[in-house]
């Protein structure tokens, strides 16, 4: 997966350092290896990586990381700056 | 009753004399009952789990009896039929009717203590699952994901810790195996909470490989996942599968661009021309469809030897490139040659951008990032090409 690198600096993926327990259970889920668990606690040690699916967040059990999951499909973010978030189910 | 009376009022009884006489194709006992009068033999009367309107499949080798209940127990090798319908599948035909029924499968004769897979009851996700487990034995659970696939319908919600927890309750999952574990695709996670599958079933959910193709492996070694076996990858192969879908996908479209691409290329000197129409109307249809092959087919298959990171600007360079050649080579004026680069630039970056949504590495935001910059350009060369077109008509 090396060949291939997105933009840098746009992910939304934030891990709240006070919230997380540091089970370790988001670097499962994580299809690209971006989080780690450093001294007890989760980091996104490649951000840049992160494609915002929400695999970790949704298998947080501390409610420690956050982030905007969308699908990066040109069809579906042209709809939702037509009709808004909340009305296009997808594309 | 009187619907009955009549109807045999109308059709009497045949006479006992009729009925003594033999069918005349009915096996003959001194042939020892077995000859048939023509065509092949008749098969096997059905069986006790052929149901009145409803079609067995034919990846169905039997129904076994489990604790669960006459469960079908799957083929693991795939048919001509099941790739036929996977080739349909590529190719955008029906996409939304290659379903298998949610529920419990078996694999191989599965006990108590064999492993429970859990897929999406898109065809082609579950092919994938049981043409992996050639010669083993599991249970296989498949959640009514609306017939998507793994990953899209976690990105939509419908493979969720809900779906899994109906079909693990409605197919008695707890009387079949003795364990009380779960092993989900490991690119459901985006839609599936494993702690309240847990919580609503008592069943734990491990997160198996991304690829189907790794489960034997990760089954071998004890249900543990190697770093290869969570990452995405997207090969030329992964990506020439995909591409299929994205051209039928515009065909559309582009269909109405081309006649209308015909519309105006009959502008010119003297007034409209029939003649021009046709004969300029071809050259711009086949740019426009090299243009989708550039940002449909050329731009996803050499996507990481191309430049830039931003997917439209990769499509706009091999649009510009097969504009500026193709341009060249029809020589129909400099005026029209300028055209085709831009409107051939122009729809292969817009394709190419539409490809993010393909990928397995390119992030909402980033593409939302990308588009705000990209469409403004975009929309000034269709601009730029279609007065260029037109003009081209006088030069």
């Amino acid at each position: 997966m090396k060949d291939f690198r997105y933009l840098s600096g746009v992910a939304s993926l934030r891990v709240d350092e006070e919230k997380c327990v540091g089970c370790g259970d988001c670097l499962e889920v994580c299809p690209h290896g971006v989080l780690k668990v450093e001294k007890g606690k989760a980091t996104a040690v490649d951000h840049d990586a992160c494609m915002e699916c929400g695999a970790c967040a949704k298998n947080c059990p501390a409610g420690a990381i956050s982030l905007t999951p969308g699908v990066g499909c040109a069809a579906y973010i042209i709809q939702t700056w037509l009709k808004g978030r909340g009305g296009v189910s997808c594309c | 009753m009187k619907d009955t009376q009549e109807f045999f009022e109308r059709n009497p009884a045949p006479s006992p004399e009729f009925l003594k006489t033999p069918f005349p194709m009915a096996p003959k006992e001194e042939d020892g009952g077995e000859i048939a009068c023509c065509g092949p033999p008749a098969g096997p009367r059905s069986g006790a789990n052929e149901k009145p309107g409803y079609l067995v499949w034919p990846f169905v080798e039997e129904f076994v009896q489990t604790p669960a209940g006459d469960t079908p127990r799957v083929r693991t090798r795939l048919s001509l039929l099941d790739r036929f319908l996977a080739a349909g599948a590529r190719l955008g035909i029906a996409r939304n009717s290659h379903k298998v029924a949610p529920g419990l499968y078996t694999l191989g004769l599965p006990g108590p203590e064999s492993p429970v897979l859990v897929t999406a009851n898109y065809k082609l996700s579950f092919d994938a699952v049981r043409s992996s487990m050639e010669g083993r034995s599991a249970w296989l659970l498949v959640v009514d994901t609306r017939g998507i696939n793994v990953w899209c319908a976690a990105g939509k919600g419908s493979f969720s810790a809900d779906e899994v927890t109906r079909q693990v309750v409605r197919t008695r999952l707890d009387l079949a195996v003795s364990h009380r574990t779960l092993i989900l695709p490991q690119l459901s996670a985006p839609g599936v909470a494993a702690r309240k599958v847990r919580r609503a079933t008592g069943f734990t959910v491990q997160w198996g490989p991304i690829r189907a193709g790794d489960l034997p492996r990760y089954l071998d070694q004890g249900n543990k996942a190697d770093p290869a076996m969570r990452q995405v990858s997207f090969t030329l192969g992964e990506r020439v599968v995909l591409l299929p879908v994205e051209i039928s996908m515009v065909l559309k479209p582009v269909a109405l661009v081309i006649l209308a691409g015909f519309l105006v290329s009959g502008i010119g000197h003297g007034g409209y021309s029939l003649a021009a129409a046709w004969h300029r109307g071809w050259v711009f249809a086949t740019g426009i469809l090299l243009a989708i092959l550039a940002g449909a087919a050329v731009t996803p298959l050499a996507l990481p030897r191309l430049p830039f990171t931003a997917f439209s600007a990769k499509g706009a360079v091999v649009g510009a490139v097969m504009g500026a050649t193709y341009a060249l080579y029809v020589s129909g004026g400099w005026m029209a040659g300028w055209a085709l680069v831009l409107l051939m630039a122009a729809f292969s970056s817009y394709l190419a951008m539409n490809f993010t949504g393909a990928t397995p590495f390119t992030s909402g935001s980033g593409v939302e990032k990308e588009m705000r910059r990209a469409i403004p350009f975009q929309t000034l060369a269709v601009l730029g090409g279609a007065v260029a077109w037109i003009a081209g008509g006088f030069v």
